[in-house]
Parts: C-alpha cells; sequence; structure tokens
C-alpha cells in the first residue's frame, strides 16, 4: 500500500503505472479479442505492406501482424514473469542459504554467487539454452537461472544488513534457530526491496527473451512471442518494415513499464522531497557600523552579511546581518555553537558559498576590493594568492587521488606562472616551513599517507603558497587529538607573526580562541552578539550567552566529581526564529522586552560591542555565578 | 596480516612483501584464476549436463549408430569423467578446443578467424560509450548542481533511461531501417570497410552511454559536494581544472566500475547484434552452433566469451587499483 501511494506520488509514478496496466490487461485481453484474426490464414493477402485492413501488413501466410503483435503480449510478458519468479526463487534461496548454512557450504554458495554475477545475463541464457535445450521451456529456465547471481547478491547483500540489526540478534541470543530468523525476521524485512528488484527484473527478463527469441533459441514456430515475430520481420525490412518495428516497439514499450515502476517506487522509498516552498527574499536589516575600528585600511570588511538557503519550509537565513572588520595582522575569533553561523559568516567571507546558497551584504570587501559585485574571473589571483583557507578535517579537505606536493604546487601554477618543477619545489619549501618532516620526500605522497596533524600543517602551507593577507581558518583543530591541537594552534601563530597576515579564527571552543587571537567575536543564531578583546573576555564579557560560554569551559579548580556543564536548551531552528532576541528563551535574564524587541548589535565602550537589553553588570563577578541556568552531563 | 610471520627475510624482502601493491596484485591475480577454473569447469560440464546423448542430438535420429559411436569416441565421450576432464584441460593447455561436429573443422582455427571482428565490434563501441558519457555526465553534473535548470535535468533522466531501455538488437533495427535501408548512407549487414562498422557500433554503444552519463553525472554531483573541493574552489583554480581536475577522478572509481560490467555486457551484445548485421564474429558464429547443436563449439565459443569477461574485470580492477591508490592500501 505504501509502495502503491509512493508510486503513485509522481506523474512519472502514474505514467509507468497506466503503462504497466494497459500492457497486462492487454496481456489477458488480447488473445480473446483478436485470437482469431491473428490465426486467420489468407492467401490472397500474403506478405502485404502496411494497409487500413492490416496496420502492420500481413505475414507469409497472409496473417494479420498487427493482430499477432497484440495477441503476442500474453505469451512475452507470461514468459517473462515465469523466467523472473524463476529467477527471484532461487536467486532468494541462494541469497540467504548462506545465513542457515554451515558456515562453509555458505561460504562456496557466495563465492560461486560473486563469480557468476560477473558474466553478463545474456551470456549465462545461453550457456543455460545449451544446457536446457532450444525452445520456450529452455529460454524460461535459461533466463530464469541467468538472472538468479543477480538476485542472489541483492538478497545476500540486502539480507546481512538486516542481520546485523539488534533484533535478529537479540533473536538469535534467544536460541531462535537459525531458519526462523531467516523466515521470520530477515525474509520480510528484505521483501519489499526484492520486489522492487523484481518489478526492474521482469522488464530486463521481458528483453532477454526478445533476444533469444530473436536468435531463434527461445520461442519456436508455431507459438510466437514479440522476439519472434521481430526476427521474422528482420528478414522483410525491404519489404516491410512495419513488420519490425511493430513488435520492436511493443517490446521497448512493455520494458519500459517495468523498469519505470521498479525504478520510481525505488526512488520514492528512498527519498522523499518535499516540494520546496520558494519564499520571497526579504532584506537583512543592516547593523549599525561600530564607530572607530574602520580608520585604518582593514583586510577583511564585513557590513550587514547575510548567508540565506532554500529548504522545505521557506528560507533559512543561519547568518542574519552580521557586521565586523579585520585589520592587517589581527587575529580575530569567532566563537559560538554549532548552528550559530559563524562557520558560514567565514565561507561567506571567502566567497565560497555555493548555490543554491544566497549571499547579501551592505558591503563585503577584502584588501579593498569589493567581493560580491566583481565577477569571479577577476578576483580569482587575488584571492587565489591573499586569502588562504584552513578547513577543519584535513581528511577530508585534500584530494584523495593528487599527491600533496602537486596540490600545493597548483596554486603557484595557477596564479604565479610557476612552472611545474618550480611550483613543486615552492611547495616543498612550504612544507618544511610548516615543519612537516622529509618535505622532499613526502610531497609526492597521497594525503592517506600523512598523519591528521601532519595534512592540517600540509593545509596551513598550502595556504603559505602564495602571499596571504588573510588566514581563514574553520574549526582548524577540532578533528585532531589535543597535542596536535596545540601544534597546529602555535604554527598558525608563528606564520602570522612571519607574514603578517591577519587570521580568522572560527571555533566552538572559547579557550582555543583566547589564547590565540586579539579579539573575540561571540555569534548566536546567526548574529554577532558581542565583540570584545580576548584578554578582556573573562573579566569583561557581558552578554548572558558569552557568560554561560565562559561558565561551561572546566578549569583546573573544576569538581571532577560533578557533570560538565552545558548551556541548557538548544538554539532557535533558522527557520523559526523568535521575534525578539533569539536567546530569550535560554536566558535567565529575559523579560518581555527581550521577547518582543531584537537587541542590536552596539557599542558599549572602546572595542567593545554587545547586543543585549540586560547585560550582566557584575563584571568581575565569578563566572560560577553568573552562569545561567546550566545544567547535567555530556 | 602476514608480515609478521616472516622475521628471517632479508629487509628488502619484506618490504616487498610488504608493499599493498604486491599484496593486491596477488589478490587480484588469486581471485582471476579461481573464476577461471570454475569458467572452464562450467564449459566441460556443459556438454554433461545436456540431457540425452549430445552426439546423438548433433548427428540427428538418423545417423547410423557405427557413426554416432565413431564420433563419440573422436570426443572421447566414453571415457571416464575424470579423464575426460584431464584430457579437456590438457588439451585447453596447448591451444585445442576440439572439433567441430557438424564441420570437422578445429574449434580453435574458427574463434582465431572469427575472433577479431567481435573484439574490433565491442572495444570501437566501448571507445564511443566513453567518449558520449563521461563529457555529457560531466557537462550535466555541472550544469544543473545545486538545483539549476532542473527542466534539463529532467529531460536528461528521461530521455536516458528510454534510450537505456532499448535493447541493443532493436536499436540495430531501426538503425538498418532508417540508415541502411531508406537513406543507403551505411551497408545493411557485413563487414565491409570503415562504413560497415557505424551502424552495429552505434546500436552497441547508446544504451550504455545512456546509463554510463547517468552514473557520471550522479557520482561527479556527489564528489563536487565533498570538501576537497571546496578546497579546490578556495585555491581559486579554473572551474575546468576543478571540474577535470579535481572532481572527475574522484568520480572515476565508481565510474570505471561500472564501465567495466557494461563493457562486459556489451561482450554479450555483439552476440546479438552480430545476427542483425550478419557480422562476421563469434556472435553469429555461437546461434548458428546452439541451433545446430554442436557442442563443442559452443563450448569453445562460450569459454572465449568467458574469459574475455574475466579479462576485462581483471583490468578494471588493476586500474582502479591505480587510479584511487586508497582502495589498494583498504584492501591490504
Amino acid at each position: 500500500m505504501r509502495r502503491l501511494r509512493a508510486l503513485l506520488r509522481t506523474p512519472l509514478g502514474v505514467c509507468a503505472v497506466v503503462l504497466l496496466l494497459l500492457v497486462l490487461a492487454l496481456a489477458v485481453a488480447a488473445p480473446l479479442v483478436w485470437g482469431a484474426q491473428a490465426t486467420a490464414v489468407d492467401t490472397d493477402a500474403i506478405q502485404q505492406g502496411p494497409s487500413g485492413a492490416h496496420l502492420l501488413g500481413t505475414d507469409a501466410l497472409g496473417r494479420d501482424l498487427f493482430a499477432r503483435t497484440l495477441v503476442a503480449t500474453r505469451l512475452s510478458i507470461g514468459l517473462a514473469l515465469l523466467a523472473m519468479l524463476i529467477g527471484v526463487t532461487v536467486g532468494t534461496l541462494l541469497g540467504t542459504a548462506p545465513a542457515v548454512l554451515p558456515r562453509r557450504a555458505g561460504r562456496v554458495i557466495v563465492a560461486v554467487v560473486n563469480i557468476a554475477v560477473a558474466f553478463p545475463g545474456l551470456l549465462l541464457a545461453l550457456f543455460f539454452a545449451v544446457v536446457f535445450g532450444v525452445g520456450t521451456t529452455g529460454a524460461v529456465l535459461a533466463i530464469g537461472f541467468a538472472t538468479a547471481p543477480g538476485f542472489a547478491r541483492v538478497a545476500q547483500t540486502l539480507s546481512a544488513s538486516v542481520a546485523g540489526r539488534d533484533y535478529v540478534a537479540a533473536a538469535r541470543i534467544a536460541g531462535v534457530g537459525r531458519l526462523r530468523v531467516l523466515v521470520r525476521h530477515v525474509l520480510p524485512n528484505i521483501a519489499e526491496p526484492l520486489v522492487v528488484n523484481a518489478t526492474i527484473g521482469a522488464g530486463a527478463a521481458l528483453l532477454s527473451f526478445a533476444g533469444l527469441s530473436f536468435l531463434g533459441i527461445g520461442v519456436q514456430a508455431p507459438s510466437y512471442d514479440w522476439g519472434r515475430l521481430l526476427g521474422d520481420g528482420l528478414n522483410r525490412i525491404y519489404t516491410n518494415p512495419a513488420a519490425a518495428l511493430g513488435p520492436g516497439v511493443a517490446v521497448v514499450v512493455a520494458g519500459l513499464a517495468f523498469n519505470l515502476c521498479g525504478e520510481t517506487i525505488a526512488a520514492a522509498l528512498g527519498h522523499r522531497t518535499p516540494l520546496r516552498r520558494l519564499l520571497s527574499r526579504t532584506s537583512a536589516p543592516a547593523a549599525p557600523v561600530p564607530a572607530g575600528a574602520d580608520d585604518t585600511d582593514p583586510v577583511l570588511r564585513v557590513e550587514g552579511l547575510s548567508v540565506r538557503f532554500p529548504t522545505a519550509v521557506g528560507w533559512a537565513e543561519p547568518v542574519r546581518g552580521v557586521t565586523f572588520t579585520l585589520g592587517a595582522g589581527e587575529a580575530v575569533g569567532v566563537v559560538g555553537e554549532s548552528g550559530s553561523g559563524k562557520s558560514l559568516t567565514a565561507l561567506a567571507a571567502a566567497r565560497l558559498i555555493e548555490r543554491p546558497g544566497v549571499v547579501a551584504a551592505d558591503r563585503l570587501e577584502f584588501a579593498g576590493r569589493p567581493l560580491l559585485s566583481a565577477p569571479e574571473r577577476e578576483l580569482r589571483t587575488l584571492l587565489g594568492t591573499s586569502l588562504a583557507m584552513v578547513f577543519q578535517d584535513p581528511t577530508t579537505s585534500f584530494n584523495p587521488t593528487r599527491r600533496i606536493g602537486r596540490q600545493l604546487a597548483e596554486v603557484a601554477q595557477e596564479h604565479q606562472g610557476l612552472g611545474r618543477r618550480g611550483a613543486l619545489a615552492r611547495a616543498v619549501e612550504r612544507l618544511a616551513q610548516v615543519r612537516v618532516p622529509a618535505p622532499a620526500k613526502r610531497a609526492h605522497q597521497y594525503p592517506h599517507e600523512f598523519s591528521g596533524g601532519m595534512r592540517q600543517r600540509a593545509m596551513i602551507g598550502m595556504g603559505l603558497m602564495g602571499t596571504p593577507r588573510l588566514i581563514i581558518a574553520d574549526e582548524p583543530t577540532t578533528a585532531l587529538d589535543v597535542t596536535v591541537q596545540r601544534q597546529v594552534l602555535r604554527l598558525l601563530d608563528q606564520v602570522r607573526r612571519d607574514t603578517a597576515a591577519a587570521v580568522l579564527l572560527i571555533s566552538h571552543d572559547i579557550a582555543v580562541v583566547t589564547q590565540t587571537c586579539d579579539r573575540v567575536l561571540v555569534m548566536y543564531a546567526g548574529r554577532i552578539v558581542e565583540d570584545l578583546p580576548a584578554a578582556e573576555l573573562t573579566e569583561r564579557a557581558r552578554h548572558p550567552y558569552t557568560r554561560a560560554l565562559l561558565a561551561v569551559v572546566p578549569d583546573l579548580a573544576a569538581d571532577r566529581d560533578r557533570p560538565l556543564g552545558v548551556i541548557a536548551g538548544r538554539p532557535p531552528e533558522p527557520t523559526a526564529l523568535p521575534a525578539g532576541c533569539a536567546f530569550a528563551q535560554r536566558c535567565r535574564y529575559a523579560t518581555d522586552e527581550c521577547r518582543s524587541a531584537d537587541p542590536q548589535l552596539t557599542p558599549v565602550g572602546d572595542d567593545h560591542r554587545l547586543a543585549c537589553w540586560h547585560p550582566v553588570t557584575d563584571s568581575g563577578a565569578d563566572t560560577t555565578d553568573a552562569r545561567i541556568s546550566v545544567e547535567g552531563s555530556r | 596480516m602476514t608480515t609478521e610471520l616472516r622475521p628471517a627475510l632479508p629487509a628488502t624482502a619484506v618490504r616487498a612483501w610488504r608493499s599493498p601493491w604486491l599484496l593486491f596484485a596477488l589478490r587480484r591475480l588469486g581471485r582471476f584464476a579461481i573464476s577461471l577454473w570454475v569458467l572452464v569447469t562450467a564449459s566441460f560440464l556443459m556438454i554433461h549436463l545436456v540431457p540425452g546423448d549430445p552426439v546423438r542430438a548433433a548427428l540427428g535420429m538418423n545417423a547410423p549408430a557405427s557413426v554416432v559411436r565413431a564420433r563419440r569416441e573422436l570426443l572421447g565421450l566414453d571415457d571416464p569423467l575424470p579423464v575426460q576432464y584431464w584430457h579437456y584441460l590438457q588439451g585447453l593447455v596447448h591451444g585445442d578446443l576440439g572439433v567441430s561436429v557438424s564441420s570437422n573443422e578445429s574449434v580453435a582455427s574458427v574463434i582465431g578467424q572469427r575472433l577479431p571482428a567481435t573484439a574490433q565490434l565491442a572495444v570501437l563501441a566501448f571507445l564511443l560509450v566513453l567518449l558520449i558519457a563521461v563529457p555529457l555526465g560531466v557537462t550535466m553534473a555541472v550544469a544543473t548542481r545545486g538545483g539549476r535548470r532542473r527542466g534539463g535535468e529532467l529531460g536528461f533522466a528521461v530521455s536516458a533511461v528510454v534510450l537505456a531501455a532499448i535493447p541493443e538488437f532493436l536499436l540495430a533495427v531501426a538503425l538498418v531501417y532508417l540508415f541502411a535501408v531508406n537513406l543507403h548512407w551505411f551497408p545493411v549487414a557485413g563487414q565491409q570497410g570503415p562504413l560497415s562498422f557505424v551502424l552495429p557500433v552505434v546500436a552497441l554503444a547508446v544504451g550504455p552511454a545512456a546509463v554510463l552519463a547517468r552514473i557520471v553525472r550522479v557520482e561527479m554531483l556527489a564528489v563536487l559536494g565533498q570538501d576537497f573541493v571546496r578546497t579546490a574552489r578556495a585555491k581559486r583554480l579554473r572551474p575546468r581544472r576543478i571540474y577535470l581536475r579535481h572532481a572527475l577522478p574522484n568520480a572515476v572509481t565508481a565510474t570505471l566500475t561500472l564501465a567495466g560490467l557494461m563493457l562486459t555486457s556489451m561482450v554479450a551484445g555483439t552476440i546479438l547484434v552480430e545476427n542483425v548485421f550478419a557480422w562476421p564474429g563469434l556472435g553469429a558464429k555461437i546461434v548458428s552452433s546452439i541451433l545446430a547443436k554442436d557442442y563443442p563449439m559452443v563450448q569453445g565459443i562460450v569459454l572465449v566469451y568467458g574469459v574475455g569477461v574475466l579479462l576485462v574485470n581483471l583490468v578494471v580492477d588493476v586500474l582502479l587499483g591505480v587510479l584511487d591508490p586508497r582502495s589498494t592500501i583498504r584492501e591490504a
């Protein structure tokens, strides 16, 4: 029932079902309606071309080919289904037998199936056709056995995945026999995908059967199916092409009907995507420009940056009006929980957000050049040489099929006109600079031959191929273990001192940020809620969220018998933001004002911006007292 | 795993033994050998699985008993099965595939004459498939990523499904009708000159190309969503370089696996297409031999097709190992 409904959800599915029902109806009805006409010999109308009386012409005995094509539906479909039934039965037996049989016997079956599966179906069918003999019975058995290995493989994979599930394991531990486990637990759970596969397989069997009959190995005269009619028609293709094309079209249509049904069921069961409702875009409210910070020429200037993505329920806006600047050589950290929009902010600033994401900003400038208005082509060299990225997971961020050295060298080849050799030499130099041991040898290795920390250092080295003015590091240490984290952070710090590049460090770890950065931006639900010097973070942080973040950081004095603190509640979904302050529902200081009006980021002193209606005022207070509803273990 | 057991070997030998490449190659060769043995045994048993007397079946009911007996003798069918098996294997080693029941020709020489025509057809069709499917799949992936051009995507998917559903022999018939019978551009049948290759090759290639193009597109889309592509974009490489040098090699693994399957099924497809075009290859011969119950001939040709399939699989596996260095390591 579920399958049927899934099938009827798409227009293609409806088409497929209608087509299939038509073919099946024809299979049942055609011999009754046109049976007499199909066998009526008319010696006056031998081998005629198409005409009003005979749509596809006539054969050597003057029989109407259109009627014969229609009547042949029953035999063609029937034989295909029969062959498929044999295939599915034998296949399922072979595929599930290893679960029941003693281990060694099971292994032999698996091995044989694996070998048989490598051979194309038609070859197996021919083999079995020889064994079972030429003719209808032989062909049904041949195609059935030829499709069996494929089904065995499917059944094997499916039952292996089911066998790993908890309830099967539980049944086994409870002493339920293997056969019973197979029948009661495994088979019912693999039935559905097997049926889907069988539907597609029926289409394939239909085509194979037509092929065998066409070759003269399948159905023998006086019986006839589409393949037989096609084979006879081909001999007369000069005089009456319709005789071959008619049954040909029938085969294709019927085959398609089975295929499409199977495919649409599979697709519908696999992933159901509700129709996207695209809401009209609204422009993000511009955040006020902070005074004083942008006197000098900044490396990165971001004003009113927003990022939107279409979702099932409208546009989500995970970054909503972010404003900050980054001076030359400055290190700024961005902290916040996952989903706060910090990574997207970094990607948007680097122009790396891809469709269907949409980036908008009042101003987005890197090294004095606007990033959003200029076409990608013009910015390529500037960004390629001056903006370096370090991503979270060094394992997935390197291309697994290319050598590390080449991946670094590419930058110099693309943007600095170096040749292959020169670029590689520079890559080796940079690897040495980021303290990769034996850099010349390492440059010739693939990423999987590097350790995690070494990969991340190589990633930093890749950023150094040009002359970076800004390094954006998006959670660069999250995927690494603690000792390696320190090395990578120290390296970043050193690179910053050596090259005078600014650093934008994204992290959910407030401790990491305070150690490495000059300034900290705290993000919550797509907004910057507080911006202050890192050195003053513990003393002067005034946003309740910032204080909560600080409070959950364990220190040496923390009571180890108590569970680690977490901030109660969860951040709001980007698609369902509250009217007022996004943090209000988790904030112990929240009032009605917080719930109705959204606080804007405004300067509250030198180097300090804040978006809160009720800042925490006891600035020097112990963080444990200031913690807000910190609860239970992680 | 085996490495720990061999401390006595000199260091270089240990290193060679440890090489994932060597292990990988050995494993693949082992698999090939086992499959080959199963294939040879199956083709040997085929003649014995035929119900009744295969010689009587081949020569017909009216053949004198003495002739049947003589032929059985010649084929060694009266020896015990293990002896026959041994002789069969011995023959194979010397390139002796037996003698045709109906024509008395050597099976090996018939295969030698006809194999090139079939191989040419299969290889050309395979090249055409790659030539169509890879650029088309990549282009479609790039053009439709991020939900762009939904109409184009739908059109591509539907036409690919329809084209893939047309079996090669039907397409062959349609092509003959259109381009040979009506337009006279190409010969209707036979192998005479380069032009005669066009229709059979196209008939073989269209369906697999449609399937492969879909796979390439899906694989490319998956690869384009991965982290290292973002890294490549962060390096501000030219889009063409990102697609062709960074993404495509990573989409090749699945594509190649499927292309291998396709090449093997194309080997079988040639059987049908050869019969449409009266192509002087193995496909036409195997069908006529099956109908004539010429079992030694069928046996020999099945063996050749089977070995072809196994070789394709072996080559694909090795290529995968070269192109995707992780796969060798993962297995070792």
